[in-house]
């Protein structure tokens, strides 16, 4: 299988410059990699931008309603779990309209690929913020800048006892897919926030990690069982600090050969020390005011958590198929005999 | 005394066990060739305290034959406390002070017999129940000719277990099947029959078996000393039933099991996207317990993600439900547009209560029709059913997923509160006798060329299936090219795609049967209605000598819907709200004159006063 196996013949309509071209074709690489076949494979999705994915993959697709992709894939991947099913999302899409299937397929740990393209902005509508727009963002619709405070969305899988959680940037095709090669490999809903330039009306959103010149200093691209090293020389790594009074603990930057760096363990089921390396950097993009804090903290890419769980469609097809294997009427006409009955 | 048919109504506390007692007392007069038709009537309260009029439940069954409704007004009521009295008494004025018996408004007639617990009314029970006097018969003006029956339900139902070892709370709470051993008395029911349907019902708790039994018989011998009060009623049996196995089933559980055997005719898998609501949550109760059949039930975060589960899981391939009630029904709007749009099977049952917003979630109404027949955002035509009785539930289920799945749209089923916890007799089919499901597929030299708006010959898109290797597709939302089957913004070929979807319905026509008219034919008079109100409308046609057109096809109609209608001098559409059927009905058959009967409390038609109004038109 090549990527291009994967393409369909649609032409495809995402901005000149837009950031959606690029996860598509790592969707396209990723798919091709991991090797199932486009017959085997749904693509569902709501409604905003990113949503147009599956008209652009030579899948089975679904391009439903504003919000209820999440819903509708649960649909299918539970009543036909044989089947690998992504869900392209937006941050509108999936935080807002749709945010309680969002939470709720975290929760149940559907077997779900989804890859939430976050540009911090309403594209398709033409420019509103977004619930991932920091706090003072002026948009059309918040002319004076938004006095609302923005979703993590880290901290929201999480908190929804999310068992996957990786992070990446249009502009790295490397890390896009093998995060969404991981993702698939991964039973339990995987969420891939995928970082992405509007460049109609958010453009730079992402520029303090995607500028080519700062990227090696300004993000960290984590991996499973490796040490937590970054920067342009590889000369910083990663350490957490205790608080002495307070307890509270928080990622500090130390020198790469300092013997306190991490190593990186994405399989660890306590989420702390995941929730510290994904709020990295985060302060940049929840408040305008804070968009040049003085923090040194890289914003982590790649898979920050992958945990085993047991998952919601095997969970209620083994339960079906325990309960049939015990049951005494299994069709119509037997079941009918159970009941109370007389002639007449 | 020999009677066609009898009212019986059980009434007490809510812990009082009324639905159990009424409903042993149904099956055994079914099972004993009687037709039935009863009617649950709770409380909106889960547990209001005990001996208050906020907790009297209910449960009325008519019995015998020619049984068509569970009856205006109860022959025999079964009053297991004061409040209960005073409510059957009072009706619906039982909490304006002062208001005495009048039959209007009581819920029996005046010649009726009323069998009370006299260990009920202490002083105490009299005040829970706001009386202000020490005889509440004389105090709610029990006129002469109600023949009240006084037993002291609570001492000998002591008197019954004290060797039991039981407690007193548990003893208590066997009072109910005193009443029932008088009430089987009274009716002459085997005691045997009953007894062994109560081995049944107890058949997970053993130990309640002996105790039960015991109380029943000595209820029922104590009916027996009776004797020289009161005379027996000896009922009819029904002699037009269709020969066959029977059994008693409630709305809700023959709506889900509708479900079931259409899965099985069609061989599709059966899912149930779902949230609770009141009073269609039994649908998926029922199907959660019935993982032996395949039955796949995701209790949803929603109804809106109750709609779109089942749209996934219909897009997957399944044959996919999702049940609601009018409030759910609304948040779902959307999902089944798309489920228009993307010409997908749906099947989605809207158990009706009263509306608008939460309404009255427990009591019953028709005034969702406007709602699915047009409820949705833009040119959106779906098939509407409506069941009619209990027993048809199964029927109309098992049509509307026929028709989804052979159709490839969106059916919605209606049924309604009195439905859905009403039961009636239910000839049990066998799924070979039940009619052949067809679902909608794809030719396989379609392989390599297929897309989404490929139609066969009825204007029905062929249907492709994840898994199928060389017919993926991408469905949508948006509209599609009628040709190619891709998004398409054409203004010519939007109203192409309208076109093509509206006829897809409108050709449902062809593949039901032609609507019937029942009564007397010949008459100048044609009552109309649709869905529950049928028994109600039968009994009423029945005395009127007329003819009656009862819709079970709502959209789309008939085709001879419009020449019975013009075929008749007078046409009276009865319904359950303020003329939602004469409005569509006028919308569709031009030329029509149509009269209206409307009925907005809430609560089944009352056949005499359908009758009193349409003899005084």
């Amino acid at each position: 299988m090549t990527a291009q196996d994967y393409k369909s013949d649609q032409y495809v309509r995402f901005c000149p410059g837009c950031g959606d071209h690029a996860i598509c074709a790592a969707l396209q690489k990723a798919m091709a990699q991991i090797g199932v076949p486009p017959h085997q494979i749904a693509v569902i999705s709501g409604i905003g931008c990113s949503s147009r994915m599956p008209h652009y993959l030579n899948t089975y697709g679904f391009n439903t309603i504003h919000g209820r992709g999440g819903a509708v894939a649960t649909g299918v991947k539970t009543s036909h779990p044989e089947l690998t099913v992504w869900q392209m999302s937006g941050d509108g899409d999936c935080l807002a309209i749709g945010g309680n299937h969002f939470i709720h397929e975290i929760r149940r740990n559907v077997d779900l690929n989804i890859c939430m393209f976050n540009n911090r902005i309403y594209g398709l509508t033409k420019g509103q913020y977004s619930p991932t727009s920091p706090k003072g963002f002026v948009s059309k619709s918040s002319p004076f800048g938004t006095v609302e405070r923005p979703f993590i969305p880290a901290q929201l899988v999480l908190g929804a006892g999310g068992t996957f959680f990786a992070r990446t940037l249009d502009v790295d095709m490397p890390t896009t897919v093998d995060c969404m090669v991981q993702a698939h490999a991964h039973k339990g809903a995987s969420v891939i926030e995928c970082l992405v330039n509007c460049v109609i009306f958010n453009n730079g959103t992402h520029e303090w990690i995607a500028n080519r010149e700062q990227r090696a200093e300004h993000s960290i691209i984590l991996k499973h069982g490796e040490k937590m090293i970054f920067g342009a020389n590889r000369d910083k790594g990663l350490a957490v600090e205790i608080d002495p009074q307070t307890f509270v603990p928080k990622m500090i930057v130390v020198p790469a050969d300092d013997p306190r760096v991490l190593v990186h363990d994405a399989h660890q089921q306590d989420p702390t020390l995941h929730r510290l390396l994904a709020l990295m950097g985060q302060d940049r993009f929840t408040d305008v005011a804070d968009a040049n804090t003085e923090s040194n903290l890289p914003v982590a890419l790649g898979v920050i958590r992958s945990v085993e769980a047991e998952t919601y469609d095997e969970a209620v097809n083994r339960q079906i198929s325990d309960v049939r294997e015990k049951a005494k009427a299994k069709t119509f006409d037997e079941l009918t005999q159970t009941l109370e009955r007389w002639e007449m | 005394m020999e009677r066609d048919n009898i009212v019986v109504r059980f009434c007490g506390d809510s812990g009082d066990g009324m639905q159990l007692t009424g409903g042993l007392f149904s099956s055994l007069s079914a099972i004993l060739g009687n037709e039935i038709s009863t009617l649950p009537d709770f409380p909106a309260e889960i547990r209001a305290p005990q001996g208050t009029l906020g907790g009297v439940s209910g449960f009325q069954v008519n019995v015998g034959k020619g049984v068509f409704t569970p009856g205006d007004k109860a022959d025999v009521i079964v009053a297991m406390n004061a409040a209960a009295l005073k409510v059957c008494a009072l009706g619906s004025k039982f909490n304006r002070q002062g208001a005495t018996y009048n039959e209007a408004d009581a819920l029996f007639k005046s010649n009726a017999v009323v069998i009370v617990d006299t260990d009920s009314f202490t002083d105490a029970d009299l005040k829970k129940a706001l009386y202000t006097t020490d005889n509440p018969f004389t105090e709610l003006g029990f006129p002469e000719s109600v023949q009240v029956v006084p037993v002291a339900l609570t001492n000998l139902t002591k008197e019954a277990l004290k060797d039991s070892g039981m407690d007193n709370k548990a003893v208590l709470k066997s009072r109910n099947m005193f009443a029932l051993g008088v009430v089987c008395w009274l009716f002459d029911r085997p005691i045997d029959k009953a007894i062994h349907f109560l081995e049944g019902k107890f058949a997970k708790k053993p130990a309640l078996i002996a105790p039960n039994v015991k109380v029943l018989t000595d209820g029922y011998n104590y009916g027996q000393n009776l004797a020289l009060s009161i005379n027996q009623i000896r009922l009819t049996p029904a002699t037009e039933q269709e020969h066959g196995t029977y059994t008693s089933i409630a709305g809700n559980k023959a709506t889900a099991w509708g479900l079931i055997a259409a899965a099985e005719r069609a061989g599709k898998r059966l899912f149930l996207g779902s949230y609770p609501i009141t009073p269609a949550t039994d649908i998926m109760h029922e199907l959660a317990s019935r993982k032996d059949m395949n039955v796949m039930v995701v209790q949803a975060e929603d109804e809106i993600a109750g709609v779109c589960t089942a749209i996934g899981a219909s897009f997957a391939g399944d044959l996919a439900c999702t049940s609601t009630s009018g409030p759910g029904l609304s948040l779902k709007s959307e999902g089944i547009g798309l489920a228009v749009m993307a010409e997908l099977p749906l099947v989605v049952i809207d158990v009706q209560r009263g509306g608008p917003s939460t309404g009255l979630p427990t009591k019953t109404e028709q005034t969702d029709l406007m709602q699915a027949i047009y409820g949705r955002n833009g040119e959106c035509p779906l098939v509407v059913l409506a069941a009619s009785t209990p027993a048809n539930c199964f029927d109309f289920a098992y049509e509307a997923c026929k028709i989804a799945l052979e159709n490839m749209t969106p059916v919605i089923l209606m049924t309604d509160t009195y439905l859905a916890n009403g039961s009636s007799l239910w000839r049990i089919p066998q799924l070979a006798e039940l009619p052949q499901i067809k679902p909608q597929g794809v030719p396989e030299e379609l392989k390599g060329k297929y897309n989404p708006a490929l139609r066969d010959e009825n204007g029905v898109r062929y249907n492709a299936i994840p898994g199928m290797e060389g017919f993926q597709y991408r469905n949508i939302g948006l509209e599609r090219d009628a040709e190619k089957g891709s998004i398409s913004t054409n203004p010519e070929n939007h109203q192409k795609m309208i076109l093509a979807r509206q006829a897809k319905v409108d050709q449902v026509a062809d593949r039901i049967p032609e609507a019937t008219v029942w009564g007397n034919a010949e008459s100048d008079t044609l009552l109309v209605g649709f869905g529950s109100t049928e028994g109600h409308l039968k009994a009423a046609a029945k005395e009127l000598d007329c003819a009656l057109l009862q819709l079970n096809y709502i959209c789309p109609l008939q085709r001879n819907v419009g020449d019975i209608l013009r075929s008749y001098k007078r046409v009276i559409v009865c319904e359950l709200n303020s003329g939602q059927l004469a409005a569509y009905l006028r919308s569709q058959v031009p030329n029509v004159t149509l009269l209206q009967y409307n009925q907005m409390t809430a609560q089944p038609f009352q056949v005499e006063e359908i009758v009193e109004y349409i003899k005084g038109l």
